[in-house]
């Protein structure tokens, strides 16, 4: 079974990483230490599991250090890698401020600093690039899987935000405004926070459905996290609705709880955030320490669809492997 | 020797041979490189130490300090940020108000005779509450003057730097080390600890001394904010969450009785220092999980309860046995 998924997972991460996975030879033996946040979400487990399963790949011996979610000990674990003369540092920092000093030591050092996921204030020149998905882009692909699916009919969204005032909210409904505002037959009827939860998105799905004639009314969801689609589409289920044929339903993440709802055909559509930012740090990195080649500042990793056609039934399976 | 110098000698026993076994697997970890990082990434820690070694050999217990070194880097932030004051005054009025926090904690203790643990855990939930009041961001510190305090550093012969923050704890730890053996303050805190009546009845200014402890707590928590902004160029209201369980800890390992009256400012600098070598052995070596360093901190302290309690029974012996016992080392 195991190992089963660990083919299964390289597979995997071969086609999210393309062709340039091949060429791996530039980093064996290196070693690079990943200061990461902790362990918070499944989520986030499931990016350390893939960022060692990439180390492994490349050749690299990986100094992983766990900060509990306090920046104290990432500060620590960068000062403690620069003292070690590691080869490069990944770092997917808690908080965006108080980064400057010991930046610039790992920089004094000449030690190549690599961001995930999350961006910092403090000047460029400090990391040598931010591998980080594009959140307004996760909205857009979410909104041109629907504007393609209903094909100019008439469709009433209900939508599902995330936190008030995070910036995944702010830019995954961004996103998505901006991709049907090509068409003047989508319409968002209503949109309400879930707080990126599962019971949240329920029960807010619960009151849409009975503010839009018992859910009659509503051609599609649109949540901000699978989380609260997988809860939205438990209310559907018991207002006697199908979610999926009566009522779309299309997220973000692709976690695998998201994956079984498509393959029981009650969710229709999820956008990946993808796990693997190590896999295109690696890559900067490849070319930076061996050719010398400077990346670009931001690099953003894909956001891809998945659908019933892509093996939702096998992305589960895979996913889960990732400790999700 | 003393069963009083146990627990010292422990310490720096410990320190000495798990540094060696450490450098014999990573020959790295032997580089003023690292020692300068642990001072500089303990900076905050110690300074807070110092205050919380007087707060135990008192027989107190002190919760609040985490909690107040965040209020203070948020206040500071607040205040050299948003309201554009220079991060002197700042820094005056943010010791102010921590040392008043203190004495009130100090005064409350004495006065209505409730437990340490008890006000100290209210003064927990309410500094940390004040400061999200202020902010639920972080707020980034720009002022020429943390440029200007940044540069003074000195490059130790192999790359090592000694900061200013690092600079600052062993100057903290040097003052505390004489207030605590050299002055009258410091005899009153070793006598309240090993009998609050009895110090009293030697005419301990029990009240002043109290207020005294705590109010030196909060300040000393308050400068370790002050640190911590200096260390990260900003405030943050989530920064130093459990760090006084880890200074606590610090103390305890560095050979203080918690039961009071007993141990050395020195020691809890070692203290300090175990636990930075842990987590410095656990990056280095880079496969451990770093919930290890909670795992051996917890070893050594119940390690160290345990000698603690062996030290209480053997000194009672030597009391009964002893025609004319030596008096209590004042130091």
């Amino acid at each position: 079974m195991k190992l089963v998924n660990l083919l299964a997972l390289s597979v995997s991460t071969f086609a999210v990483m393309g062709s340039g996975a091949m060429a791996q030879s530039g980093l064996e033996g290196m070693t690079i230490g990943f200061s990461q946040i902790g362990s918070e979400s499944g989520w986030r487990a499931a990016e350390t599991s893939v960022t060692r399963q990439q180390a492994e790949e490349w050749g690299v011996n990986l100094q992983f250090s766990d900060a509990q979610q306090r920046q104290e000990n990432q500060i620590r674990a960068i000062r403690s890698f620069v003292a070690q003369g590691v080869d490069a540092i990944l770092l997917a920092p808690v908080v965006a401020t108080g980064w400057e000093e010991v930046l610039s030591e790992a920089k004094d050092a000449e030690i190549p600093v690599v961001l995930l996921d999350r961006g910092i204030e403090a000047p460029e020149d400090l990391y040598l690039t931010s591998v980080a998905s594009d959140q307004v882009l996760e909205g857009r692909v979410a909104g041109e899987w629907l504007v393609e699916e209903v094909a100019g009919e008439e469709c009433r969204v209900v939508e599902l935000q995330g936190t008030v005032g995070s910036s995944p909210a702010i830019n995954r409904k961004q996103g998505f405004e901006e991709a049907i505002a090509e068409t003047d037959t989508i319409e968002i009827v209503r949109s309400q926070t879930g707080d990126f939860t599962r019971a949240q998105g329920k029960q807010v799905m619960e009151g849409f459905l009975r503010a839009e004639n018992g859910g009659a009314d509503i051609c599609a969801l649109y949540a901000h996290n699978d989380d609260m689609a997988v809860g939205a589409i438990q209310a559907i289920n018991e207002a006697g609705l199908a979610p999926g044929e009566d009522i779309l339903v299309v997220s973000i993440d692709a976690v695998p709880d998201i994956f079984t709802a498509i393959a029981a055909g009650e969710a229709n559509a999820t956008v990946e955030l993808t796990p693997n930012m190590a896999g295109p740090a690696f890559e900067a990195l490849d070319a930076y320490l061996n050719d010398g080649v400077e990346p670009e500042k931001f690099i953003i990793t894909e956001s891809r669809l998945y659908t019933a056609e892509d093996d939702p039934e096998g992305e589960a399976e895979r996913r889960r492997g990732l400790g999700y | 020797m003393n069963a009083r110098y146990w627990p010292l000698v422990a310490t720096i026993t410990i320190f000495v041979v798990a540094y060696a076994l450490a450098v014999m697997q990573f020959p790295a970890l032997f580089s003023t490189r690292v020692l300068g990082n642990l001072l500089t990434d303990n900076a905050f820690l110690g300074v807070t130490a110092v205050g919380m070694t007087f707060v135990i050999l008192s027989g107190g217990i002190d919760l609040s300090v985490g909690s107040v070194i965040a209020f203070s880097g948020v206040l500071v932030a607040v205040l050299v940020s948003q309201l554009g004051l220079h991060p002197l005054p700042a820094f005056a009025i943010t010791l102010l108000i921590c040392t008043c926090f203190g004495g009130t904690m100090g005064a409350m203790i004495y006065y209505l005779e409730v437990p340490a643990f008890i006000v100290t855990l209210a003064g927990m939930f309410l500094a940390r509450g004040v400061t999200f009041l202020l902010t639920q961001d972080s707020i980034p510190i720009d002022h020429a003057f943390y440029d200007w305090v940044r540069q003074f550093y000195y490059v130790m012969p192999g790359g090592g730097r000694i900061t200013f923050n690092g600079g600052l704890m062993l100057l903290v730890f040097l003052v505390g080390i004489i207030v605590a053996h050299r002055t009258r303050f410091g005899s009153y805190v070793y006598a309240m600890g090993g009998n609050a009546q009895s110090a009293a009845l030697l005419g301990v200014p029990v009240a002043r001394t109290t207020i005294g402890i705590y109010a030196m707590s909060s300040f000393l928590a308050g400068l370790s904010g002050i640190v911590y902004s200096l260390y990260t160029s900003s405030g943050y209201p989530l920064a130093a969450v459990g760090v006084e369980l880890e200074t606590i800890a610090a103390v305890v390992i560095g050979g203080t009785l918690l039961s009071g009256g007993v141990g050395f400012m020195f020691g809890t600098l070692i203290g300090i220092s175990i636990q930075g070598m842990i987590q410095t052995y656990i990056v280095f070596d880079g496969t451990l999980s770093s919930w290890w360093t909670k795992i051996v901190i917890g070893g050594l302290l119940f390690g160290f309860i345990v000698m603690q309690r062996v030290i209480i029974a053997a000194s009672r012996r030597d009391w009964r046995t002893k025609p004319h016992p030596e008096p209590a080392p004042s130091g």
